[in-house]
């Protein structure tokens, strides 16, 4: 049983995460997709027409990818946690139609047109079926996040006596105060990467002298919507996110921000240390006092419980997975508001293009904006260990129940196989479209 | 209301075995009959175009069992488990097949791709088949041995096979020898409506070949089919009675005839969306038939100790269903919306069509 549910959460792990890294990129990039058609259809510039279709060859193959990882998604709720689906199918499963109805539908079905039908339909046409799939692709995220507040946060439901969830109020669904904080940190998160792919192939171009017109356009795309994202990332929605988890996970909160006592008055708030779960202690800690009870709520000396003031088996179940990936991410969503504040200046001060060292940074710093999504979603889905619903329904509650773990660990193997080959054909075709770059190919 | 959403998801299932149905069998096709580039070409892109939007079906299909019959959706899919997992692993090279084959200039990389294609295709044809024959003969619900129940009794678990490979054994597997027969079923059906799509679709140079090929094999379909239907009533003596009780059910299995019988005239029909038609009755009879004979039984149990999974005894509540059903009849409407503008648009021929990343 213990191995079973190992298995089971680290398959649904190992291939969320790997789904993960493309949807997050054509979330993202629909919209500057949508944006540079746009461009087009106001000033006719050719530039913006080539820059829209050649951001839809990359986003066709992440969209691709996308799908046939995502599938797996929705039958692992059934193969390996049947016991979740069984109990909860009443609540989750409405969300989880509505994505499938409403919004992979909508993506998919216009996705074709918009890749193979500009000569078909005209320019306008055209563009609207790039804002459909742009549509699409937000609805999809948002009806995905609805599925994950109401695990984060159940609300609207009761629990018959044989143990079902059942739907009593299905407005809540959309009202959960978790949702919409969720909801637009993620997509400011995954706008966040796209952008900064976006100016990391640009700068690529300008250092490499070639396509540098394209470069230049891509670069000041990417570096003016990866700046002002980066900020919102951290405020406003990063913040409302904390909260949230002050108000509703208390403990996760403490896990996270690495409390292991409870402070008097006021908590400090921790940049470095290493949790030691033996000694119920941070090692190496560099802390400034205060600074966390102010910035949640607005009070230098407001306490804050820490690990001491719950159950063990309250806290989440990873504690230093959980409060590194916290640190991970917020760590490098400062480094990413910093050098895009770079950039940034530099090009109100037209000098970005001839900085070569900030150009080298953009072009490297393209892995970590998905480092930092994805420890995102670590902290979310840590955080709410050891449950699958929040405070109710424990993770070992929710495995299938007749699968045994050699089974599970069959399949675990064949999708680290399957990935692996699938990463590096993704990888080979991007590398081929951005080497080729913009212009078409001559025959 | 648990009548309404049987009857949206047996649609949305159907129209998922119409759609992807054609591209599994265009699959096949491309695998058994493609013979120049140019052919290996056209088959292939008259699936690439498709595989994507009609996928969804599924996706929505799955999406809307799970909502609707929580129940029967855990069971069937712990219990199917590795075959599902198989399932989605060719989905996945099928997937990679249709999408990698354009992108780089050589033969080598083309023929690979294509026989993964055309081989991925084929198996799933056959396993979705073997699915529906499961559900058609019941599993060992509840994991009964010596008349004790293993597990809850709405779980079971199958293994991909018992070594006797008997539907009559205690302890069916996943693969026994009337489970393959409904699989091959499965493949010629869709071999042959796939056929009918490459025909309808494409300029190629074997059009007139598949016909002959449709007309052989019409024949093997029909007498496969009248056998299945022979060891069926044996095997599980009661599952033909609803046709009786009912007898309005007929027009069910009366589709499907009728698509047999109509394209034993394949090359007389004047127009090639005659052929596809028919052929698309034939899958929708064939999986309407299936479901109507089992009604209100969506997986039969094969012991006597506990009751088969009906769509009653596995639903949502009552609350839970009707609110879905607000957006439901929207979401219905829409996907057959996007479905038409899409084929609409993307008519005609496709040889012409620009495909592919250039």
């Amino acid at each position: 049983m213990e191995d079973m549910l190992l298995y089971d959460r680290l398959q649904f792990a190992f291939t969320i995460t790997f789904h993960y890294i493309f949807p997050q990129l054509t979330m993202g990039l629909s919209l500057l997709i949508v944006y540079f058609k746009w461009r087009y259809l106001v000033s006719k510039i050719e530039k913006y027409n080539d820059a829209a279709k050649f951001f839809m060859k990359i986003f066709a193959v992440n969209f691709t990818m996308g799908v046939i990882t995502g599938i797996p998604m929705e039958f692992q709720f059934g193969t390996n946690w049947a016991k979740f689906s069984e109990l909860t199918g009443n609540i989750i499963g409405q969300t989880l139609a509505m994505e499938g109805m409403f919004s992979f539908f909508l993506e998919s079905s216009f996705l074709v047109l918009f890749l193979f039908g500009e000569k078909l339909m005209g320019q306008k046409l055209h563009f609207l079926t790039g804002f459909l799939v742009f549509l699409g692709s937000w609805a999809s995220g948002y009806f995905i996040l609805a599925t994950n507040a109401w695990m984060q946060h159940p609300v609207g439901f009761e629990i018959l006596e044989n143990g079902k969830y059942v739907l009593t109020h299905f407005s809540a669904l959309f009202d959960n105060p978790w949702l919409i904080p969720a909801f637009l940190h993620n997509q400011i998160a995954s706008i966040v990467t796209s952008s900064f792919v976006v100016a990391g192939i640009g700068a690529f171009y300008i250092l490499r002298g070639k396509n540098i017109e394209y470069g230049k356009l891509f670069l000041k795309t990417g570096v003016v919507v990866g700046f002002v994202a980066s900020v919102l990332l951290a405020m406003p929605t990063g913040d409302w996110n904390a909260k949230n988890v002050a108000k509703y996970q208390p403990a996760s909160f403490a896990a996270m921000e690495g409390i292991f006592e409870t402070e008097e008055s006021g908590s400090e708030i921790v940049l470095i240390g290493q949790p030691n779960m033996v000694e119920k202690k941070l090692d190496n800690k560099i802390a400034v006092p205060n600074v966390l009870s102010f910035l949640t709520y607005k009070d230098w000396s407001k306490q804050i419980p820490g690990m001491d003031q719950f159950k063990a088996e309250e806290l989440p179940s990873n504690v230093p997975g959980l409060y590194y990936s916290y640190h991970i991410m917020v760590g490098l969503g400062t480094i990413f508001i910093g050098i895009f504040g770079i950039a940034f200046i530099l090009f109100w001060r037209k000098r970005l293009f001839e900085f070569k060292p900030i150009l080298w940074m953009i072009m490297f710093i393209v892995p970590f904006p998905y480092i930092a999504n994805l420890t995102g979603w670590y902290v979310a889905e840590l955080g709410r260990q050891p449950y699958l619903v929040y405070g109710l329904l424990k993770t070992s509650e929710g495995i299938s129940p007749t699968v045994s773990s050699g089974n599970t660990l069959f399949t675990l193997l064949g999708f680290v196989g399957l990935y692996l080959l699938l990463g590096i054909l993704f990888l080979t075709l991007v590398g081929k479209i951005i080497y080729y770059g913009p212009k078409p190919l001559k025959h | 209301m648990e009548v309404f959403w049987y009857i949206i998801i047996a649609i949305v299932l159907a129209v998922f075995f119409v759609l992807d149905g054609y591209d599994f069998g265009a699959g096949i096709i491309h695998l058994f009959f493609a013979k120049t580039d140019k052919d290996k070409e056209v088959i292939s892109k008259s699936a690439g175009l498709f595989w994507d939007s009609n996928e969804v079906w599924l996706v929505a299909g799955g999406g809307m069992i799970f909502m609707a019959f929580p129940t029967f959706y855990a069971s069937v899919f712990s219990g199917f488990y590795l075959p599902l997992i198989i399932v989605l692993w060719l989905i996945m090279f099928r997937a990679i097949g249709l999408e990698l084959r354009g992108q780089f200039p050589f033969q080598m990389w083309k023929n690979i791709w294509d026989k993964v294609f055309g081989v991925s295709s084929l198996l799933l044809a056959l396993f979705f088949g073997i699915a529906l024959g499961n559900i058609m003969r019941g599993v060992n619900l509840g994991g009964v041995e010596n008349g004790i129940s293993l597990y809850e009794k709405h779980f079971f678990f199958l293994p991909l096979w018992d070594s006797s490979f008997s539907p009559t054994s205690n302890t069916p597997g996943v693969i026994d020898w009337f489970t393959v027969i409904i699989g091959i079923i499965t493949v010629i059906t869709l071999a042959i409506h796939g056929a009918n799509w490459v025909i309808l679709k494409t300029n190629s140079s074997i059009n007139y070949k598949l016909k002959t090929f449709v007309f052989r094999f019409n024949i093997i379909l029909l007498i496969l089919t009248i056998t299945s239907l022979f060891i069926w009533d044996s095997i599980n003596p009661d599952s033909l009675n609803n046709f009786i009780e009912k007898p309005y059910l007929i027009i069910f299995p009366g589709i499907y005839f009728t698509g047999i019988i109509g394209l034993f005239f394949i090359k007389r029909l004047k127009k090639e969306i005659q052929g596809f038609i028919l052929s698309t009755l034939v899958v929708l009879g064939g999986i309407t038939s299936s479901l109507a004979a089992i009604f209100p039984v969506i997986l039969p149990s094969t012991n006597d100790i506990n009751e088969s999974l009906t769509i009653y005894n596995t639903a949502s509540t009552n609350y839970g269903l009707s609110v879905a059903m607000n957006w439901g009849i929207i979401g219905f409407i829409l996907l057959f919306v996007y479905m038409i503008i899409q084929k609409r648009l993307m008519g005609g021929k496709i040889d012409k069509m620009e495909y592919g990343h250039p």
